[in-house]
């Protein structure tokens, strides 16, 4: 039922690989601690990897832009990569899809990073 | 979780049901209903599709209860009920809370609050469900979520 986040490093921009469910109570808080350590280590450049997301609720949603706003008020960048079908649907019903960078594989999405 | 199922009438015919839920205020709950939310739906003979789109709104409506309308207050339940019909999937979800003004809800999608972390649920509960109705309860607010089901599903 919980969420994972596990942290990689790829040309400078920090990977989160995320699994399970980002919802009220469970991957909300795990993600806002997650990219808040990121920041933390002097990090401001990060890809979030919903490939392995199978749901997401408001809360989540709302947790996803939270973290794009505070990484952008940092002077950062956040994209995401691999979006499931239905984290998609739910981005493109909450007119959030062009909000977000979203990017479909992770040499491209790393490559459009500003360096 | 000290919850007490109640069927009320619960009919042989698998396609006309009806089964109510008292539960505390508590993520436990959120999730039980949820969960009994994709299996009435299911069993309502809704597509896999719908059948993550009603338990999502259930998700929410009852999150709605737990958080905004209770606060977590271990001394206030929210009751759950589903009922199949042979047109629709009827579920209410009721608050013991302060109430809530539906009608000044922000609207998600304004560009002014696009990029806010919260305010999305009841959005979601429209686009997913065929009709949304609010009923102020004293104390508390109930929501009626209900799905039609179509002449092609079985069981109609």
């Amino acid at each position: 039922m919980s969420m994972k986040v596990q942290t990689r490093q790829v040309d400078g921009i920090t990977i989160l690989d995320l699994s399970g469910r980002i919802t009220l109570g469970e991957g909300s808080v795990t993600i806002r601690d997650a990219v808040r350590d990121v920041l933390a280590k002097g990090s401001n450049k990060i890809l979030l990897n919903l490939g392995d997301i199978n749901y997401i609720d408001s809360s989540g949603i709302g947790e996803l832009v939270s973290a794009f706003t505070t990484v952008r008020n940092s002077g950062g960048e956040l994209k995401l990569l691999n979006l499931t079908k239905k984290v998609h649907d739910l981005l493109q019903i909450t007119k959030l899809y062009t909000v977000f960078d979203v990017k479909d594989d992770e040499a491209s999405a790393i490559a459009a990073f500003t360096k | 979780m000290s919850d007490k199922l109640e069927i009320k009438d619960l009919l042989a015919d698998s396609t006309t049901s009806r089964v109510t839920f008292t539960l505390d205020s508590s993520l436990d709950s959120v999730n039980k209903v949820e969960q009994t939310a994709e299996e009435q739906a299911a069993r309502a003979g809704f597509d896999e599709d719908t059948i993550s789109h009603i338990a999502m709104a259930v998700r929410e409506a009852t999150v709605n209860a737990v958080l905004h309308g209770n606060a977590y207050d271990p001394g206030k339940h929210i009751t759950a009920s589903f009922e199949t019909t042979t047109d629709s999937l009827i579920i209410r979800i009721a608050d013991q809370g302060p109430g809530l003004n539906h009608e000044h809800i922000p609207d998600p999608l304004a560009p002014e609050n696009i990029l806010r972390g919260s305010g999305r649920g009841i959005f979601l509960i429209r686009n997913f469900m065929d009709e949304v109705n609010f009923r102020q309860l004293h104390p508390g607010t109930e929501l009626t979520l209900i799905k039609h089901r179509t002449p092609a599903q079985p069981g109609t």
